[in-house]
């Protein structure tokens, strides 16, 4: 077949010569330049080793393994000042950069589309609250926002002789909101399978509902349907195998309230930081997608008798989101690096205790420097992998 | 296509230059000093008594009269210093990347330090321990009543360190809040989110005269280790260790001889030969660090001895009050000791 499709003019191709063919040139370049890259970096490699060795610094990964000694508030995994590595106090910081980072996202964006939305509402005050909003904490550096709310909390909240107490043991002080451990009992896994099982059960049913009403037209309970399996089933198991869950109240110490779970106020001072700083951004990305939706959209929706909360969730948001997905993305990446502000309040993330602390003890500041800027790129590009994948699903697809 | 070819080919040849110029060995530090006019002395963010920028922006304090020494020492002049603010956490990387020419900012002189940073250090300017200071209010007599307590501590300092290991050594449990800097670090604490605040003492007494009421706030009597603090120059320049390192010694043998700012010029006739030997008089001391051999006498005449640097920033004289102690000379019960200029 190919034969036949071969026409004489491939076959007299024109004799030139290597040097003038473009093909062979661009290859020729290509290389040129990756091996200029390569020295580049070797030689910068090569002189950084060097002058360490010369003015006597160490350099290597070796200190990855040594005792760390230094204490840290605030750990997600086993870590102790005693026993624990370098390596370690690594993973406690990264674990709590990504805590803050998700929290912070997930809550950035309900504040981000409450706020988005308020800003297009036809309530004057309401309208007048969110655009004040948007531009007070928009054009306020983040740090000084960081610093504001981090002396707010402490100062605001009272000292541990008086801290407020909220009925079911949970505490308010300056040392941060405690509340009680939880403790589970052997039969809580019943509970916990029932939730999974109940969460895949809603799934199934809300295909199954979809498929009915595509080809009947019939409408299902979907909601009241999920709400039962995923709350109502594992409730019923949970008093059903006898309630196995009990709490360690917290108790009054000599300095602070012991026992329970307390969150740091730096902690919570970097998240409520961050989280009102992204989500006027947010907003801002959320009302530009919906006025990118035409009026005209709407006004069909509502000729064809669609109901406002229905016009809204099936024809006005899915259009506004291939607008604000992008931006989104983006906010939610400059969420993530400005987290790394957290050493001003105090809060442990990666950079004050990796870049902070662990490179002034062991004095490896390229190697600690390098491991850190290729977390976040990891950290950024793993968002922008996932948001840009969603992008592509919400995406027009033309047909 | 040659166009091309060619600017490659420049290119290479550039990158190629300048790698090698990297590679190559530097001037000594000293010509350096010199041939900029100015010293560059890493100094602290902020300590009464031991550097601290007035309303002027003149600093004051010990450890800024020491980079007033060496300048007066090379430059018969105590003005021709920079000051350089770092926080603890930035302090080795500048000294190491070049930024400044020598510490002088509160550094306690360790072993890990002295051996893998790639630092010297010249000698002791001040005996410092760590210590704790809390609220008088909350009732605290000992650092052993501490347990539980959350501590205020800056990162990346030996305090960071010794915390840890005097709490776990007495079985105490320890909630430390790590800050960047030593003004967040005392704000959190003058705020109620620590319980405690750490550094070196010295530190904790010029920290306590900042506080918005200094007298609602107690030293405890505790001191849990020991801080030599010294100035620190960069590792493989001996030349410009040896002039910082008998900066110092050239101050302490100053006060062991009884030689002061106001009668330096007098005791250029005297006959001791230590004292000749320490103003220049007789030898060339000062020509074997690659200094004028009046060196001693610069220093002296413009900064003073260590005795008088002491009262003046942190002792007697000073709203500081701190009693010389081991920081006295070791002829008189401290440990402050000069080897023999000879």
């Amino acid at each position: 077949m190919t034969d036949a499709i071969r026409t004489p003019a491939f076959e007299a191709k024109p004799k030139v010569s290597p040097l003038y063919d473009p093909k062979v040139r661009s290859l020729v370049f290509q290389a040129v330049l990756c091996l200029v890259i390569a020295f580049l970096l070797y030689q910068a490699y090569a002189n950084a080793v060097e002058n360490l060795r010369r003015a006597k610094i160490a350099s290597g990964l070796g200190f990855w393994d040594n005792i760390a000694g230094f204490p840290i508030s605030q750990s997600l995994i086993y870590y102790s000042e005693a026993s624990s590595s370098y390596g370690r106090a690594f993973w406690v910081g990264l674990l709590n950069t990504l805590l803050v980072a998700s929290i912070g996202i997930v809550l950035a964006t309900i504040l981000g589309f409450i706020v988005g939305i308020a800003r297009l509402s036809r309530n004057f005050l309401v309208a007048k609250i969110a655009y004040w909003y948007v531009e007070i904490v928009r054009n306020l550096p983040l740090l000084l926002q960081l610093l504001f709310w981090y002396n707010a909390v402490i100062k605001a909240l009272p000292e541990v002789r008086d801290s407020i107490s909220f009925p079911g043991g949970i505490y308010l002080n300056n040392r941060g909101f405690i509340f009680p451990t939880p403790n589970f009992g052997e039969a809580f896994w019943l509970v916990t399978v029932t939730f999974w099982a109940g969460v895949l059960g809603a799934l199934f049913y809300r295909a199954y509902a979809r498929k009915k009403q595509e080809a009947t037209g019939i409408q299902s309970p979907v909601g009241l349907t999920a709400f039962g399996l995923i709350v109502g089933l594992p409730l019923a198991v949970f008093l059903l195998a006898g309630m196995p869950l009990s709490f360690q109240f917290p108790q009054a110490g000599r300095f602070n309230i012991t026992g329970g779970v307390s969150l740091l106020p730096e902690f919570l001072a970097l998240l409520f930081g961050l989280v009102i700083y992204t989500a006027a951004f947010i907003a801002e990305a959320v009302r530009a997608g919906i006025l990118a939706v035409s009026k005209g959209q709407t006004e069909a929706a509502y000729a064809l008798g669609l109901t406002p909360k229905n016009t809204l969730n099936l024809v006005v948001i899915p259009q506004a989101m291939r607008v604000i997905i992008p931006p989104l993305t983006s906010h939610y990446l400059n969420l993530t690096k400005n987290s790394s502000l957290a050493v001003f309040v105090g809060y442990p993330d990666l950079v004050n205790i990796f870049t902070g602390t662990v490179l002034n003890q062991t004095g490896q500041a390229i190697e600690v420097v390098a491991i850190t800027m290729l977390v976040y790129l990891t950290i950024s590009l793993t968002t922008s992998l996932i948001m840009n994948w969603y992008n592509a699903r919400k995406a027009l697809v033309e047909r | 296509m040659k166009s091309i070819l060619k600017s490659l080919a420049f290119g290479a040849a550039g990158i190629l230059a300048a790698t090698g110029a990297m590679a190559q060995t530097k001037t000594s530090t000293l010509d350096q000093v010199k041939a900029r006019g100015v010293l560059n002395c890493g100094s602290g963010t902020g300590l009464a008594g031991f550097g601290l920028p007035d309303a002027q922006g003149n600093w004051t304090g010990l450890d800024v009269d020491i980079c007033r020494a060496v300048s007066a020492a090379v430059f018969n002049d105590p003005a021709k210093v920079k000051f350089v603010p770092l926080s603890a956490k930035d302090r080795f990387t500048a000294l190491q990347a070049g930024e400044v020419d020598m510490l002088s900012r509160n550094t306690t002189w360790t072993s890990s330090r002295d051996t893998s940073l790639g630092l010297n250090f010249a000698g002791i300017t001040y005996f410092d321990g760590q210590g704790f200071i809390v609220k008088k209010s909350a009732k605290i007599a000992s650092a052993f009543e501490l347990g539980g307590a959350s501590v205020c501590v800056q990162q990346g300092t030996t305090t960071e360190l010794n915390l840890a290991d005097f709490f776990r050594a007495n079985k105490l449990q320890l909630k430390a809040v790590t800050f960047a800097t030593n003004d967040e670090t005392v704000k959190a604490y003058e705020g109620g989110r620590c319980d405690a605040f750490t550094t070196d003492a010295s530190g904790l007494y010029a920290e306590r005269l900042r506080m918005a009421k200094p007298d609602d706030h107690m030293v405890l009597p505790d001191i849990i280790s020991k801080e030599p603090l010294s100035p620190v120059v960069r590792h493989g320049d001996d030349q410009w260790l040896d002039i910082v390192r008998w900066s110092l010694f050239a101050m302490i043998t100053a006060e062991e001889l009884g030689v002061t700012k106001a009668n330096v010029d007098e005791q250029l006739k005297s006959t001791n030969p230590d004292i000749r030997r320490l103003l220049g008089v007789e030898g060339k001391f000062g020509e074997a660090i690659g200094l004028s051999n009046a060196w001693g006498y610069q220093i002296v005449k413009h900064v003073g001895n260590y005795g008088e640097v002491f009262e003046k920033n942190v002792g007697a004289g000073s709203p500081l009050k701190i009693a010389r102690g081991l920081n006295n000379l070791w002829s008189k019960g401290g440990l402050q000791y000069a080897p023999p200029i000879r």
